[in-house]
């Protein structure tokens, strides 16, 4: 709902309770001049703000009883107990009107004038008698409330001829069309119909449609904003009291004020997540604005564009809201400005007349992540290298050695723009340099990807709040300093014997971590901290062998900060640091720690940009993206375990639901099958070895696997380890029940195959039995395999990587096509039917209809292997259809299809 | 004669030459200085102070005022002095300077004194420049001179920065 009709539905619904008691107050007390100007200046106060919003009928109805009263104040008329109830009368017409209004943003259709008549006769002093027009219009009215109550999406005639809005709504993502040839001006309304409110009427939220309290004036208060602030400030300083507190009984061991110290530390906690919530809203606030943008934007340069905005609802803090307001109304004008494009270039380009603004907002751990994203031209990387060259930001030679990324975030340096012209809108080359400013100054990050001629894609990452933070607290050269731990990824301990050690490349400390290079900023380099002679071991100064590297994440770039050593965490209340030091980047302000001594807030933001971070972030992009996928791909958490035999045997954790003991004595047999009752359910046990007995009684580890409703407990003898290696599976095996043999943690291990176990438990859990297959193909061959369940990922996987493949699993339609603008290439892509957000068959039309992985070879793999679905999926694009149940036909779909794609080429 | 002037603090003199201001006095390198009592907010003795990385050299720190964050200004580098000798005392007086506390280091805090208007005179100009930008005049003592600290201009680091 629009702000402004919100605070005055609020406001006019308080009114109206003050004036009810006051009302009856003056009836008691007619000659009360005070309470006579009280009344009249609240009614004066509704009709004003009626006339000021525009709503005629409320403000005619308040006007006749403003008149009556203006004549009570000046004496003309006595206060009797007929013109108390006729005002009253006036009163719940108000009340009734303001009640379709809160449900419709707009006024009700209906006719007020018996009882304006009678308001005004008994302003000129006549004799007020009750009217049968006006119980008919009463009568009428309450029938339009509830007809908007259950209609009300459908706009009235007055307001279609008005360029309203089409409005859907569903649970929270608003769509709002502005069609571009709508004609400006509206035909004036006769004076006293009702005149729609120039919002889109919303469907009603009430579904019982009966006449009811108003919900917005009973559920809320108004608060001024400085008491919140006020309050929020006395909590953070009650956090960093008990900080102190909590400090002081950790020096103690046996101290009496351990238990309140507990129960204080709670209920602090608890009162600061209450003040933090007061202080959340609805993202929605800082779009309220944007639909009127980008409709007067549509009207201004004769496109047609669409604004979707998900995730309205999403909260947070005020004044982060406050701070983003501007750079995203910023960034969504640029899209539409120049990002869409004119409805015949749309067309000529293939793509649907009306551009798309998609808003989309979530959280994603202590982060929002706003997405802007526009199906327009997207970037014109052309262009920013000219402009890039022309103003001597880089030499043509530097932005050939540059990746597209790279180059992109050159758009975010000052005075680069890529519109052809200015316009009133944008391309005035200000603004994206300040739109990133003003994002990372909230600690937020802006990433920006564009495929040109399919649309740019923003990211805002910014942090839920600024003013209570969770941070770690190290050291370095003798002082201490606190780093946000939203940015810190891991910590490193490194020292020369260990197995993290910090190298030199003509004196930059780098990092080998997991297979890449992680770039390290020393500290106390940074800082100039001069050495403070401390008998701290192994410190060697100027080599710094040992110390700790925290690795920190600014955007998509990694990097490690050399530090002495690490604290704790700690909440911190950040404090802004005096005007003198603010221009020192490196630090986002400081705070008093638990033990009462002030530290300095690093600025991991800072760090990065006083360390060179457009140089580096690209290479760390793709760095983040091999790491993502070669976890995705090679590296496994694998839970190893002993069961029958004295190899050890393992299975991809990720497959694991859970490890549990049973009691053997809870052991039934149904079924000629033994079942544990588990969790309201009856769970099968499968034993790994055939004609091994269960024993009766002790306790027996199981591994629970689960899919769906169903869960299956495989029985070992003992769960030995979790080891994180690669899935690399050097023998076959030919036996049942297992996939081969692979080294897991340094020791020959068999990879036991959880399907075969599965149909074992559930006959239907896949269809049929499995006989390995060796693919018979050269090594290579790339898959990319999106199911939505991470269960048959996980299963396929593996199966398909013993089977020859070098498998990238991907969860959904959405991360396959990121891949595909990525840059990836697959031979074959294997492709779930069912899924969320995007299912198979739109997946394989996007796919075929438009981008580099037309010619890919798709495979569906579904449940639903019917004739009309195998159909559905050919004219889909598929090029086969296998049923998700059967891997051995997947194993001979992905051969026939792969050796017919190698006999082509 | 002295009670008089006291009380003429308060009521100012209707002659106008009686009338007086209070003054904090404290002592950096040997000289005199004040500060008007109603800056004045806290004296300080030794503090924990956190240095402050890369900050300028005058900032020596910052410290905790009973849950506030000050800020602390080594007055004898603003001023252009030699640095402090090692082991010498220390003392602090607190201001405030927009909405933030400030912290002024100096080598040892006096007694509040009550100067008359009369014995202001303002700098003389053949004064050491930097010293003359924080000046804001000097009162004649009976035995010494005392240097009145511009607060606002002390710490007044956007303006500076421009000059």
């Amino acid at each position: 709902m629009d702000d402004l009709l919100n605070e005055f539905l609020t406001e006019t619904n308080e009114s109206l309770a003050v004036l009810d008691v006051e009302l009856v107050k003056l009836e008691q007390n007619p000659n009360d001049p005070d309470l006579l100007s009280n009344i009249f200046r609240l009614m004066h106060t509704i009709k004003g703000t009626c006339g000021f919003l525009g709503l005629p009928r409320l403000e005619a109805v308040a006007h006749a009883g403003e008149n009556v009263l203006g004549k009570v104040r000046d004496g003309e008329l006595e206060v009797t107990p007929v013109a108390v109830s006729l005002i009253l009368e006036c009163l719940d017409q108000i009340r009734m009107i303001l009640m379709v209004l809160e449900e419709s943003e707009s006024e009700p259709e209906g006719d007020d004038s018996g009882l304006i008549g009678r308001l005004n006769a008994l302003a000129s002093g006549d004799d007020p008698k009750p009217q049968e027009a006006e119980v008919a219009a009463v009568e009428q009215l309450a029938g339009a409330a509830e007809d908007a109550a259950t209609d009300s999406a459908v706009a009235e005639p007055s307001a279609a001829e008005e360029d309203a809005q089409a409005a859907s709504s569903d649970e929270g993502d608003a769509v709002q069309e502005a069609p571009a040839e709508t004609p400006a001006a509206a035909p004036e309304p006769a004076a006293p119909k009702p005149k729609a409110q120039p919002q889109p009427a919303k469907p009603a939220s009430a579904e019982d449609g009966a006449p009811k309290e108003s919900a917005v004036a009973h559920q809320s208060i108004r608060v001024h904003v400085d008491l919140l602030e006020n309050l929020m400030t006395m909590v953070s300083e009650l956090v960093l009291t008990r900080n102190q507190c909590l400090q002081i009984l950790r020096t103690q061991k046996e101290s009496d004020f351990q238990a309140p110290l507990q129960r204080l530390n709670h209920v602090v906690s608890e009162l600061q997540e209450g003040v933090m919530k007061t202080r959340m809203q609805p993202i929605g606030n800082a779009w309220a604005k944007l639909p009127r943008i980008i409709r007067d934007l549509s009207h201004e340069l004769g496109k047609k564009m669409n604004l979707v905005m998900k995730g309205a609802d999403t909260e947070l803090d005020r004044q982060v809201l406050e701070l983003i307001k501007d750079p995203l109304t910023h960034m969504v004008r640029n899209s539409a400005d120049h990002g869409l494009e004119m409805p015949d270039e749309r067309v000529a380009a293939g793509k649907s007349e009306t551009g798309t603004v998609l808003l989309n907002a979530f959280h994603e751990g202590g982060h929002i992540i706003i997405e802007i994203t526009d199906d327009g031209r997207g970037l014109a990387m052309d262009k920013i290298k000219q402009k890039v060259i022309r103003d001597g930001l880089a030499t043509e030679s530097e932005l050939e050695s540059m990746s597209d990324k790279q180059i992109m975030r050159y758009i975010f340096k000052a005075g680069v723009s890529t519109a052809k012209q200015v316009t009133a809108v944008s391309g005035r080359g200000v603004g994206m340099d300040v739109v990133r400013n003003n994002i990372e100054k909230i600690g937020g990050t802006i990433d920006l990807s564009s495929v040109e001629g399919r649309g740019t894609k923003c990211l805002i990452k910014i942090p839920l709040t600024l003013a209570i933070v969770s941070a770690l607290v190290v050291e370095c050269g003798g002082e201490r300093f606190a780093i946000p731990q939203l940015s810190v990824v891991e910590l490193v301990r490194a020292s020369s014997n260990s197995e993290h050690t910090i190298e030199r490349i003509n004196g930059t400390p780098v990092l080998r971590l997991r297979n890449r290079l992680l770039p390290l900023v020393n500290l106390r380099e940074l800082l100039n901290l001069e050495i403070v002679e401390r008998d701290q071991v192994g410190v060697e100064t100027g080599q710094s062998v040992h110390g700790f590297i925290v690795v920190a994440q600014v955007g998509a770039y990694s990097f490690g900060i050399i530090v002495d050593r690490v604290f704790d965490t700690e909440e911190i209340v950040v404090k802004p640091v005096a005007p003198i030091l603010r221009d020192i980047a490196l630090f986002s302000g400081n705070t008093i720690l638990g033990d009462g001594s002030v530290v300095m807030i690093l600025d991991p933001n800072g760090i990065a940009a006083a360390t060179g971070e457009i140089t580096v972030a690209e290479d760390s992009l793709q760095a983040e993206a091999e790491r993502r996928s070669s976890q995705g791909r090679t590296k496994m958490a694998m839970l190893v375990f002993r069961a029958s035999g004295d190899t050890p045997k393992a299975v991809p954790l990720s497959l694991v639901a859970r490890l549990e003991e049973i009691d053997l004595a809870k052991v039934e047999r149904s079924n000629s099958q033994h079942v544990v009752q588990y969790r309201g359910q009856l769970m099968p046990l499968v034993q790994m070895g055939e004609g091994v007995e269960l024993a009766t009684e002790g306790r027996q580890p199981v591994l629970v696997f689960a899919d769906g409703g169903r869960s299956m407990g495989l029985v070992v003898r003992e769960i030995v380890d979790i080891v994180e290696d690669r899935m690399d599976v050097e023998l076959t095996s030919n036996r049942t029940g297992f996939l081969g043999s692979a080294i897991v943690g340094g020791q020959a291990t068999d990879i036991i195959d959880a399907g075969y176990y599965l149909t074992k438990a559930f006959q239907d859990w896949f269809g049929g039995d499995r006989t390995q297959q060796a693919a018979g193909l050269p090594g290579g061959r790339r898959i990319l395999l999106i199911d939505d369940s991470p269960f048959f990922r996980n299963l396929l996987a593996p199966l398909l990587t013993v089977a020859g493949y070098e498998v990238t699993a991907v969860e959904g339609a959405d991360q396959a096509l990121e891949l595909c603008e990525a840059g990836m290439d697959y031979d074959v892509i294997v492709s779930d039917i069912e899924m969320p957000d995007m299912d198979g068959f739109d997946f394989a039309q996007e796919i075929k209809a438009n981008s580099r992985w037309s010619q890919t070879p798709l495979l569906a793999l579904s449940s639903h292997t019917s004739p009309q679905d195998l159909a559905r999926g050919r004219s889909a694009g598929f090029d086969d259809y296998v049923a998700k149940a059967d891997r051995d036909a997947l194993l001979d779909a992905l051969q026939e299809t792969l050796s017919h794609v190698r006999g082509a080429a | 004669m002295n009670a008089s002037t006291e009380i003429s603090g308060q009521a100012s003199g209707v002659d106008g030459y009686a009338e007086t201001q209070d003054f904090v006095t404290f002592v950096i390198a040997n000289q005199l200085f004040g500060i008007s009592v109603l800056q004045v907010q806290d004296v300080l003795a030794a503090h924990r102070i956190t240095r402050i990385p890369l900050a300028p050299p005058e900032i020596a720190g910052s410290l905790n005022l009973r849950g506030r964050v000050v800020t602390v200004i080594d007055v004898r580098r603003r001023l252009g002095l030699n640095r402090r000798e090692a082991g010498g005392s220390v003392m602090s007086i607190v201001v405030e300077h927009g909405q933030d506390l400030y912290s002024l280091m100096v080598d040892s805090v006096g007694e509040v004194l009550a100067l008359a208007t009369s014995d202001f005179d303002s700098n003389p100009p053949t004064l050491d420049p930097q010293f003359r930008e924080y000046s804001a005049g000097i009162y004649r003592l009976d035995a010494k001179l005392l240097v009145v600290l511009d607060v606002d201009r002390l710490l007044d680091y956007g303006r500076s920065a421009v000059a």
